[in-house]
């Protein structure tokens, strides 16, 4: 209980801290912090898988977008909107402290015996032959929910690159990274090969055991991100087509195998029963490939 | 779960499937997929109809055979069903018209507005088809997110500071909407244990984790939707994206949320005459606010864009007769022919304001003179789509805004039907605005008029709108299958 | 109890980013805020899928997939937001 409640502390001061920050950087460098707490937040609580995706994504990937984008900001700040006054101030923070309170009271004031579907994920997960419930979930029982994920975030790609100017729109994403020398060029040429193996094992135990294709595909994603921001490794144009395709590739077979589903048993989305396991296995790895291409252009962001 | 269910199941998926595969088979390839969808689209949307009308009974499709709470059902009811036909047809037609602008003829190389239109596009076109089809309310929330991505780009592809600012404003306001939405999820699965609309279905009290709830959610849709007080982003955003991007924005992406809303206070969301009182409240004050806004525009893009804020306030109107026995039924078709209307006639006026817009080399109001030799069938094509936004018999409109007044009246809540025949002189008035603008002699045209097959789709939606008030009252029997309530 | 605790910060948090979004004026501050709301209402989520523990599960895992998913959606509008936004601010150097 008191390790909840330190977490709970240090959450909150680091989330003041991001809101009342005079400059953007140190907002975003709390910020960070404020993911990893989380991520512990989510290790206490039990979610394991979520924790996992809350500090490789939430933290990680997040932070190294948001801190790009503060230092590019500093440089040239974006236009502001006028502060609102006094009163109007007061009434906003009325309204939020109502916010809270009322949410607040809704979670204390829950069915005292919560209905869920643990018991309902437990008795049917057999039938998934996938041994992590939150597996199962997101493949079998939500399957359709993680197939428009996965489509969000090739839309995602082409929002960033439909922000790019006119102007060689369809070169490298991202800014130009200067090349790096010393502990992080270092880092840059070290570490991927041992995140490719790190992300590897994430995706496989994630059949069983907490973790998975998000996981391992940011994980990916970061090992990619380090080169290419250590200037050793230039991202490929955009308008290349093996690039679009492997973007593409994992949220299309998803959509193919449901459809094939679809033809078999009459309901999309329906693994054919005794090829389960191998099925699912092929689109989560052409799954992980494609978000984790995703990701990583994401953070780059459009070229400039 | 029957066969015919994988008709919408099939509307929703091809376009997603399409919009993934685009960024692959670069501009013209994913132009000529758009295309080539649309048909395939059309017969799907078509047979929804037709199957949901023959059964009676709303198409279900759950997904791998699991069935809900834990599975995701989809399917499609008799307000589903109409949506997806006024998607599809506003796709179809905005697709044609912007080929003119995003195209790309053999050879031509990639530009960076064409790839991201078409994905764009069918990304809106399955977003809303998943809005009106899906069961589960998480389900929903991801469709709303596609919709938003979708939007947003739309509104600043040509890349100028305003539109960026405007995107940027509209983008922070979406968000807001939608994750205010998703804590209500949160809640509602904290007290039901299912997402499932079916299930939830007369199953929750008036307990505070609902209550709250309902509140965050339908405050989160309202944003969405841009009902007045939420609003401020709408404009600048529908006046600022690109004539097909604008005509997707008013028709398509802000019926997404509203019909999400319909279905969270006709079914699920125990019953609340107050708050009813209250949207429909916002609902009077969009139609007047935006009524009067819109007359003092001097922009055309800009007095569109306002249309659609007063516009939005009629769907509204609905809410607080859904639950007066009687009338329910009436006021339901009403509103949703509204709905479909809209989506009809302001995607034909905002084509049609951009043909004017271009030709004339701007869109300011008071100086339109010409416009009628210059532009003469967009020109029509606006007076046409103004007719069904006035509710001027015979066009949809008067069905939609006649069903809604007379339910108030019989209802007893003659108020609404006042704040109905007031929109309809704003809208009128601003309209008449344009028009007789429009009609003064302007300098004569330097060369004949060439053939734009763009005209034609700008006239053949405001057209549709006109007609669907022809319809025989019977055919909108099949608004009725699904709708919960008396 | 640990439920509890955490439902209760995922509030609190929902207020602090709802009011952060309204009152900073510069965009990326209003980026981060927004995900401190978002922070929020997936710890209200966890708070739920941690009330829901049953079957052998330290937490319902229909929620945890939820938040998943919810994760990976914030993040791509974040980097939305962030692409606008910087876009903004090169557009500004050129006028």
């Amino acid at each position: 209980m008191i390790v909840d409640l330190a977490l709970v502390g240090g959450i909150l001061a680091l989330a003041l801290g991001v809101l009342v920050a005079r400059q953007a950087f140190a907002a975003v460098a709390l910020f960070i912090g404020y993911g990893l707490l989380l991520a512990l937040a989510w290790g206490r609580l039990g979610l394991m898988d979520v924790a996992l995706t809350e500090a490789a994504i939430g933290a990680g990937l997040s932070g190294v977008l948001l801190l790009a984008a503060a230092r590019r900001l500093s440089a040239a700040p974006a236009q502001e909107d006028s502060p609102p006054g006094r009163v109007t101030r007061a009434l906003i923070g009325a309204g939020c402290a109502i916010l809270t309170c009322a949410v607040g009271a809704a979670v204390l004031l829950l069915p005292d015996a919560p209905p869920g579907l643990a018991a309902e994920v437990a008795a049917n997960q057999r039938a998934t032959a996938l041994g992590n419930p939150v597996a199962s979930v997101l493949m079998a029982f939500r399957g359709l929910d993680t197939l428009l994920e996965s489509a969000v975030l090739v839309l995602a790609v082409i929002c960033t690159v439909a922000l790019a100017p006119d102007q060689g729109w369809a070169g490298p994403p991202g800014a130009p990274q200067p090349q790096a020398d010393g502990p992080l060029a270092l880092l840059a040429r070290l570490l991927p090969p041992l995140g490719i193996v790190v992300a590897a094992h994430i995706f496989w135990i994630g059949v069983d055991a907490p973790g998975g294709k998000f996981q391992a595909a940011a994980i990916l994603a970061a090992m990619w991100l380090l080169p290419w921001m250590a200037g050793i490794a230039p991202a490929p144009p955009i308008g290349t087509r093996a690039l679009r395709i492997t973007v593409a590739a994992g949220p299309a077979l998803f959509i193919a195998v449901g459809l094939l589903g679809a033809m078999l048993t009459g309901a999309f989305l329906a693994w054919p029963s005794g090829f389960e396991k191998p099925l699912i296995l092929i689109v989560e790895v052409a799954l992980t490939l494609s978000i984790a291409a995703a990701l990583a252009l994401l953070v780059m962001g459009p070229r400039t | 779960m029957t066969g015919w269910s994988m008709l919408p199941l099939l509307a929703v998926m091809l376009p997603v499937l399409g919009m993934v595969l685009a960024p692959a088979l670069g501009a013209r390839g994913a132009e000529r997929l758009t295309l080539a969808l649309l048909p395939v689209g059309f017969a799907l949307a078509l047979g929804t109809a037709a199957a949901v009308q023959a059964l009676g009974v709303p198409l279900v499709h759950h997904l791998g055979h699991w069935t809900p709470p834990l599975g995701l059902a989809l399917g499609a009811d008799g307000i589903g069903a109409a949506m997806l036909l006024t998607s599809t047809v506003v796709v179809a037609g905005v697709a044609v018209f912007a080929r003119a602008g995003f195209g790309t003829s053999l050879g031509m190389p990639e530009r960076r507005a064409a790839f991201a239109f078409w994905p764009l596009l069918l990304a809106i076109w399955g977003g809303l088809n998943l809005a009106v089809t899906a069961r589960d309310l998480f389900t929903l929330y991801v469709a709303l997110e596609l919709l938003t991505f979708a939007a947003v780009p739309i509104v600043c592809l040509d890349g100028r500071r305003e539109t960026l600012a405007a995107a940027l404003r509209y983008l922070l306001f979406a968000l807001l909407g939608s994750v205010l939405y998703l804590l209500g999820v949160a809640l509602i699965y904290g007290a039901a244990g299912t997402l499932d609309i079916g299930l939830l279905a007369g199953r929750l009290a008036a307990t505070p984790p609902v209550l709250v709830a309902a509140a965050l959610m339908t405050a989160g849709l309202m944003a969405k939707t841009a009902l007045l007080p939420l609003h401020l982003w709408l404009p600048p955003a529908h006046a600022g994206a690109p004539a097909a991007g604008s005509a997707l924005l008013s028709a398509l992406v802000v019926k997404g949320s509203f019909v999400i809303l319909v279905r969270l206070w006709a079914g699920v969301l125990p019953p609340s005459p107050a708050a009813m009182q209250a949207l429909a409240g916002c609902g009077a004050a969009a139609i007047l606010l935006g009524g009067v806004a819109a007359l003092a525009q001097t922009r055309l893009k800009l007095l569109v864009a306002y249309s659609t804020v007063a516009q939005i306030g009629y769907l509204v109107l609905m809410f607080p007769l859904l639950a007066v026995p009687g009338v329910a039924e009436k006021a339901w078709t009403g509103g949703v022919l509204q709905a479909v209307s809209h989506a009809l006639a302001k995607s034909g006026m905002f084509l049609a304001v951009g043909l004017m817009t271009e030709r004339l080399g701007h869109d300011r109001v008071a100086d339109l003179a010409g416009a009628s030799r210059v532009a003469p069938r967009p020109l029509l094509a606006f007076g046409l789509s103004a007719l069904t936004l006035m509710g001027v018999p015979p066009s949809g409109g008067f069905a939609a805004k006649w069903l809604l007044l007379s339910t108030a009246i019989e209802a007893g809540q003659w108020w609404w039907g006042l704040v109905i025949l007031t929109g309809g002189l704003l809208t009128g008035g601003y309209a008449y605005r344009v028009l007789s603008a429009a009609l003064r002699a302007g300098p004569a045209a330097a060369a004949p008029l060439p053939h734009d097959s763009r005209d034609t789709v700008a006239l053949g939606l405001a057209l549709l709108a006109l007609l669907l008030g022809m319809l025989p009252l019977a055919s909108f029997g099949l608004l009725q299958i699904g709708r919960v309530g008396p | 109890m640990t439920a509890d605790v955490y439902g209760l910060l995922g509030a609190v948090l929902t207020g602090l980013g709802l009011f952060g979004m309204l009152v900073r004026t510069e965009p990326l501050l209003r980026i981060l805020a927004f995900n401190l709301l978002g922070g929020g209402v997936f710890l209200v989520l966890g708070a739920i899928a941690r009330r829901g523990a049953g079957a052998g599960f330290a937490a319902d895992p229909v929620p945890q997939a939820i938040i998943l998913t919810g994760i990976v959606v914030a993040f791509a509008a974040t980097t939305i937001a962030v692409a606008l936004l910087l876009r903004l601010a090169a557009r500004k150097d050129d006028a």
